[in-house]
């Protein structure tokens, strides 16, 4: 235990509320209000009901500050707040009332929690003399969430609310972020207190790390100007800790083969030399054989998750592990590591380079040639391809295409499967917060919501919502706050006519029995976007994608185009379950 | 192997219950559970036994140590310590033989009889869990009604120069 944990506990006995300056009594509704205004909150994404209703009648009074987005169903609310939390780097704000509102966003909280995205969701409850009376919308969305949140909270007392919201943003936002909820009974927003936002933080066991030990970085260092197979392996944590600079410095002193996870792409720009694309289950055959053959994997800001690794017996057998995690319970959880760092990303790479000698660069050249000239034979012997046609517009033809009319810079959010996958292969991220999609928990239906929070973030900028026919329809809905809010979100639904992934696994694991993948009704995209009064367009052959796709994405508004692609085509490569990632299948 | 985690955390609304869902969630047993303030009235302890290799056991302290309002999670089983259970035995032992039987058991194990009634004794035994295993086993032909055990509590066995040091200020029940 440290010093400061040490101290913290002796305050911690002292500590006593302090009778605070008599001031100005407000409600607590307003409490909320004024404690967001102090976080810089500019946007809430919401959804009013009746145990919010006092929040709801004092949001009118800060219109000029906090801007509320009304969405349409409280699963998308949350979603929004990711993209924009993802897209931004800031702390998402979702605000829902009780029982099914809360409920309802309980997707959104679990899609958080597993992709370290930094949210304040704000839920109503009953007020405090109802609570275990099954009352009208109750529900303990506190006990619900508890194992889906960083930390949660049910406040009790208005006297607490400012202190508890300011800790539920600290929280929130550092160490490995997360979702944090905080519970609010209707009474307590109505009820009668002074606020008072100055108390510091106080959360005695609560560390979050921010250099690496020294002795350990040492090591690291000492291991990798020895290795002669080595791997930089990175993912969210580099974007998490904005470290995108420091990782290509780090990259180019040591002439590193570098590959990211799907929630790693854009930390290092996909086209630099030193890129290896992504690994994993539908990573590239050259980034999954280079780190199955090499001898010192240096892993930041990753988390070894089964779809990088595939079976954990048979990965990187001969390798030697680095790990560089701020969240020490993801250090030695799935891989034993020789070399574990518990600190951020940021921080602990800046102490890698001062330990660097000057002649660095010019040594791992020499002493890497051999493992760069193999790296290049397996990218020639199994390159990134497919079979394109006139006759049907393959997904990867149109990711290409995507990628050439928004030169890689667009923010593109997705959700779950095929697209996903052809998307992280094809787009080529160029940048950090580029990518929003749901990696961890995988949820259909994250896409267009996240991709409309993240257009809000930043209306100037391109950004898409990439996604398929089958999970666009379990969002679509948010059409309308699109419109309402004048985004200027484009859509584009890969139509095959199928849930392809599942489908891609009973054609190849079920041989081919396909039972339920075939939605055999969808509506008319295009008439469902002009139903809510915007531009839809379609292309159904190769030759009409270059205009529609011109056409849609500099048009002003919010634009849905419909691509129909080839309805079987499968993802390659693909290793499958349970395998290890040598054993790809290379289609 | 089992494994004592002494865990230090504030003392406040649901953390029980956020620690106890961690262990179930992500398929850990708990064996025994035992909870009560420390010194420091703000500051819980909860002594927990569970079972695993080392490995496994590493895993699970490091997901509840960094739990927000979790201070300090310490897996005794890698100190010096003493650990104590008890139990209420309930003994069907009528005056004459058994009782006589079930009474020289107590004086053994230096337990302790908390009541008597016409045709039994209710004896309140502490050990470390194999001795109150032990006791029990013996105890059972005689004629058990009822046993109750609480879960184990674990003090680590440290001098005064120990407890001075940061990495067991843990010990000090919240600090003085």
């Amino acid at each position: 235990m440290s010093v400061a944990v040490k101290e913290n506990l002796r305050s911690l006995k002292r500590r006593a509320r302090a009778p605070q300056a008599a001031t100005e009594l407000m409600r607590g509704a307003r409490i909320l209000c004024e404690s967001l205004v102090c976080e810089g909150v500019d946007t809430v994404f919401g959804y009013p009901g009746g145990a919010v209703l006092h929040i709801y009648d004092e949001l009118t009074n800060f219109k000029d500050r906090i801007t509320h987005v009304l969405c349409r169903h409280e699963q998308g609310a949350v979603h929004m707040a990711e993209g924009y939390a993802k897209a931004t780097g800031k702390v998402g704000v979702a605000l829902v009332t009780s029982g099914p509102g809360a409920t309802n966003a309980v997707t959104g909280i679990a899609n958080a929690f597993m992709d370290s995205t930094p949210l304040v969701v704000i839920t109503g409850q009953v007020p405090r003399h109802m609570i275990g009376s099954d009352a009208f919308q109750e529900a303990d969305i506190v006990g619900i969430t508890r194992p889906c949140t960083k930390y949660n909270y049910l406040v009790r007392n208005v006297n607490d609310l400012a202190g508890i919201i300011k800790e539920a943003f600290h929280i929130a936002a550092s160490g490995r972020p997360g979702p944090v909820l905080i519970d609010i009974p209707k009474d307590v927003t109505a009820e009668m207190a002074a606020f008072d936002y100055s108390d510091d933080v106080f959360l005695p066991g609560y560390e979050p790390g921010t250099k690496g030990d020294i002795d350990q970085v040492e090591l690291a260092v000492e291991k990798i100007l020895k290795a002669r197979r080595p791997i930089l392996y990175v993912g969210g944590g580099i974007i998490h800790s904005n470290a995108f600079d420091e990782v290509l410095e780090f990259a180019e002193r040591l002439s590193l083969p570098v590959t990211p996870t799907l929630m790693g792409l854009g930390c290092f720009p996909s086209g630099h030399k030193l890129s290896l694309g992504m690994l994993g289950m539908h990573g590239t055959y050259w980034a999954n054989m280079a780190i199955s053959e090499s001898d010192l994997i240096i892993a930041i800001g990753v988390r070894f998750d089964d779809r990088v690794t595939g079976a954990l017996n048979k990965f990187a057998v001969h390798a030697e592990v680095i790990h560089v995690d701020i969240d020490s319970s993801s250090i030695d959880k799935n891989r034993r590591v020789q070399v574990p760092i518990t600190g951020d990303a940021k921080s602990v790479v800046n102490q890698m380079l001062d330990l660097l000698p000057a002649d660095a660069c010019a040594a791992s050249d020499d002493r890497l040639a051999e493992w760069w000239k193999q790296i290049e034979e397996w990218k020639e012997y199994s390159p990134l391809t497919y079979k394109n046609s006139d006759q049907v517009i393959k997904p990867q033809y149109l990711v290409e295409e995507l990628r050439r009319l928004t030169n890689g810079d667009a923010i593109i959010a997705t959700d779950v499967g095929q697209h996903q996958m052809w998307l992280a292969q094809y787009y080529g991220f160029s940048g950090p917060r580029q990518s929003l999609t749901s990696g961890g928990l995988g949820t259909m239906g994250f896409g267009f919501p996240a991709a409309l929070g993240a257009q809000m973030a930043f209306p100037d900028r391109q950004v898409i919502a990439f996604v398929g026919d089958g999970g666009f329809q379990m969002t679509a809905q948010e059409l309308a706050t699109a419109v309402q809010y004048q985004a200027n979100v484009k859509i584009i639904v890969m139509n095959n006519n199928f849930l392809g992934m599942v489908r891609q696994w009973q054609e190849i694991f079920y041989s081919g029995n396909y039972s339920h993948v075939n939605m055999q009704w969808v509506p008319d995209f295009v008439k469902l976007a002009e139903a809510y009064g915007v531009l839809g367009l379609r292309a159904t052959r190769p030759d009409q994608l270059e205009s529609v796709l011109r056409r849609g994405l500099s048009a002003v508004g919010v634009v849905l185009m419909e691509i129909l692609v080839d309805e079987e085509e499968n993802v390659y490569p693909m290793v499958p379950a349970g395998a290890g990632l040598k054993e790809m299948v290379l289609g | 192997m089992k494994h004592t985690l002494s865990i230090m955390v504030e003392n406040r609304f649901g953390e029980l219950s956020r620690i106890v869902g961690l262990f179930s969630a992500r398929g850990y047993n708990i064996e025994s559970l035992t909870v009560a303030e420390t010194l420091n009235p703000t500051v819980s302890r909860i002594t927990l036994v569970t079972s695993g290799d080392d490995q496994t056991v590493e895993k699970i302290r490091k997901q509840v140590e960094k739990q927000v309002r979790v201070l300090n999670v310490l897996n005794m089983t890698g100190f010096k310590h003493i650990q104590r259970e008890m139990a209420l035995i309930n003994v069907k032992a009528e005056a004459g033989a058994a009782r006589q039987e079930a009474l020289s058991l107590v004086n053994i194990f230096r337990a302790k009889v908390v009541d008597v009634s016409n045709d039994g004794i209710i004896i309140e035994a502490t050990g470390d869990w194999s001795k109150v295993s032990a006791l029990i086993e013996l105890l059972r032909p005689i004629g058990i009604r009822e046993i109750v055990r609480t879960g184990a509590v674990a003090i680590g066995r440290l001098s005064e120069e120990q407890y001075s040091d940061d990495s067991i200020q843990y010990a000090a029940g919240g600090g003085q």
